[in-house]
């Protein structure tokens, strides 16, 4: 069954719509929807329409993991039935509602908040985000300035840190590594977070047609790891990809223009983090003991 | 029998007895006795008391908690209130019967936490129910019925009582038991909330052609709330034997001359009413604004003097310009005099009061 129906208003090839899409058809009916503002609500809920077929709160565009902690206690208290699942864009959840998603985490609310991290405040116009990656044109991090100047903040290490039973990174790309991962964060008790990469076709500059392929090139590049930290334990989805970052850069209207020097940063950095994140895997730390 | 009982208990053991079921709360002085009294009697009572990062997540808490069903309350004052204004927008704005406690503060800057009413003041277009409590038994007394208010109403209700004149002071009041509390106050019955039974959207946005729609029933929401508030005070005041104020309240007011004001600053009032100086008129519901009731209890007075806690700056006191635009559509001929005084806590003593009454001119400050 689908949950998210068919009429919403999102751009063709979006990502994220997918992404809403099979979420819920993979937590299924007894789910409820808290949605920061941000592109997905803006399509789903035109007053009157209402595109979600489970129920649906949206409050402010900072403040959804806390409305979802209120919403999991009051079910509790008040014996009803249902799944909290928080759905935010990287702007309400890397950044401006970092700090209700970290307050939610330490206090370890019965919630699972999942990202459509489409690397861009897209829906106020493809403004830069703490998610948005190194050397990305924006239009506030524009190539007249050399693109996004920092690296992408590391938001699923940072709500791993909070010692929460499940955090993990997935992509809209891996379908069954995604299902996989809701499924097994559906079972756990407590706070989970999952990031979906979902490209923006607007933000990116790529067809409509090559959402899925790229994000697909961003694993396969190593440039978007998917891994999982239960219980503090860290482990790769998959191998870490190697093709060369270049296919990556070049597949995209964002990183048009960027220098030689910038390329062999990326490359680097993508190197260097399949090493620490093997070695990481290979060291068995846990996450939650490091208090 | 009375109880010699702090202000913030009274007013956290009023709440917890009202049966709760979502309490988050973030401390801020001077109203953080009410969010410590309801965390330590948490387990008598069986709310789940929510000790959050944030006013800011405080009242987003309660949206949730509120918009699933649950019955929510929070305490907040000053900076803590003006953290949460954009959420309290929003509960407005989807009928959310919150309820909350604001011990009132002054704002930043300068750093102040003694008592005006300058917090909840400037909250006044959120779109929340606000009433300001005399004294703590009007405060314990306003807290229950507040959440019938909010749940008749649907709307969010502020409970607004003065920082450290009355959240710390000790005087006997008379505690409403639990069964009388239960008497009174049903179990919330929520409609269109969060049911995965019953699938639908809250918090939707809306176009040009259905906002202004929105607004205008939120507008008449609040308006006709006043209704409500009335009916539920003659309620509360029948069951309990105490009489309640509903939105406005006259002490002698059988003189030429009117003190026209809100919270504790009644109680001062009312002895210079004792010397034959003037009357009183309390506005106890400052939302939805009483004017009608206002201009009858001020009709031919001679002069109407309005103290008040408040300012907006540029423009004077809140009070003031909403009391002579109330008397201006009566078409009153009254001189008009609105005084701030008693910012962060500055003291306006009886002679204070009788100063204003006599020689006050409008848009003064003492």
């Amino acid at each position: 069954m689908e949950y998210f129906l068919k009429g919403h208003t999102a751009c063709a090839g979006c990502a994220c719509a997918l992404t809403m899409r099979h979420v819920l058809e993979t937590l299924g009916p007894e789910t409820i929807v808290v949605n920061s503002t941000g592109c997905m609500e803006i399509v789903s809920t035109p007053y009157p329409r209402n595109n979600w077929g489970v129920p649906y709160v949206h409050s402010l565009f900072e403040n959804a993991a806390s409305v979802a902690g209120g919403v999991s206690r009051a079910l509790k208290k008040t014996g009803k039935k249902g799944r909290v699942i928080c759905l935010g864009g990287d702007g309400g959840t890397y950044d401006i509602g970092f700090g209700a998603l970290s307050g939610a985490m330490e206090r370890n609310e019965d919630v699972l908040f999942v990202c459509y991290d489409n690397e861009a405040y897209a829906n106020t116009g493809l403004q830069r985000s703490g998610a948005t990656p190194f050397a990305a044109a924006t239009t506030t991090s524009p190539r007249e300035v050399g693109g996004k100047g920092e690296w992408k903040k590391n938001l699923t290490f940072i709500a791993a840190a909070h010692a929460i039973p499940y955090a993990a990174s997935a992509s809209i790309a891996f379908l069954p590594d995604l299902k996989a991962k809701l499924q097994k964060a559906a079972s756990i008790k407590g706070f989970k977070f999952i990031d979906v990469q979902s490209p923006c076709n607007l933000a990116w500059k790529i067809p409509s047609n090559k959402s899925i392929e790229t994000a697909r090139l961003a694993v396969d590049c190593g440039l978007w790891n998917l891994f999982e930290i239960e219980n503090g334990a860290f482990k790769l989805s998959r191998p870490i990809g190697t093709k060369p970052v270049q296919d990556y850069l070049k597949a995209q209207g964002r990183f048009a223009g960027v220098t030689a020097e910038q390329v062999a940063a990326i490359d680097k950095h993508a190197r260097e983090t399949k090493a620490e994140l093997e070695k990481l895997e290979k060291a068995g730390l846990n996450f939650a003991r490091f208090l | 029998m009375k109880d010699i009982i702090e202000g913030s208990i009274a007013v956290a053991l009023a709440v917890a007895r009202c049966k709760p079921q979502v309490v988050p709360a973030y401390p801020i002085t001077p109203s953080t006795h009410i969010p410590q009294e309801l965390s330590r009697i948490q387990p008598e009572y069986g709310y789940d008391f929510v000790p959050v990062e944030s006013e800011f997540a405080a009242i987003s808490t309660a949206i949730g908690a509120s918009a699933a069903g649950a019955r929510t309350f929070t305490a907040t004052s000053s900076q803590g209130l003006l953290l949460m204004h954009e959420a309290l927008f929003n509960a407005a704005g989807m009928r959310l019967p919150i309820v909350m406690c604001v011990a009132n503060r002054s704002v930043s800057a300068p750093l102040n936490i003694w008592n005006d009413w300058q917090d909840s003041i400037s909250q006044r277009d959120a779109g929340w129910i606000q009433l300001y409590c005399k004294n703590n038994q009007e405060a314990v007394d306003t807290a229950i019925q507040a959440f019938k208010i909010a749940e008749t109403a649907d709307l969010p209700v502020m409970v607004c009582f003065d920082g450290f004149y009355l959240t710390h002071e000790l005087l006997p009041l008379d505690m409403p038991s639990q069964g009388e509390v239960d008497a009174f106050l049903p179990p919330r019955v929520a409609k269109d909330v969060l049911d995965v039974e019953k699938p639908g959207a809250l918090g939707c946005y809306a176009m040009p052609a259905d906002y202004q729609d929105f607004r205008k029933e939120l507008d008449e929401a609040v308006r006709l709330s006043s209704s409500v508030i009335t009916k539920t005070a003659a309620e509360f005041g029948k069951k309990f034997k105490r009489g309640q104020t509903a939105l406005i309240e006259e002490y002698a007011n059988d003189k030429p001359v009117a003190l026209v004001t809100m919270g504790s600053l009644a109680e001062q009032s009312e002895m210079i009413a004792d010397e034959g100086l003037a009357g009183v008129v309390r506005i106890k519901c400052f939302r939805p604004f009483p004017s009608a009731e206002i201009a009858r209890a001020l009709q031919g007075k001679k002069k109407v003097v309005i103290i008040e806690k408040d300012c907006c700056p540029g423009a004077g006191g809140a009070l003031a310009a909403e009391v002579k635009a109330a008397l201006k559509d009566a078409g009153s001929g009254a001189e008009v005099i609105g005084i701030i005084a008693g910012l962060g806590g500055r003291d306006v003593t009886l002679e204070t009061l009788r100063k204003a009454v006599a020689e006050g001119s409008d848009g003064a400050w003492m």
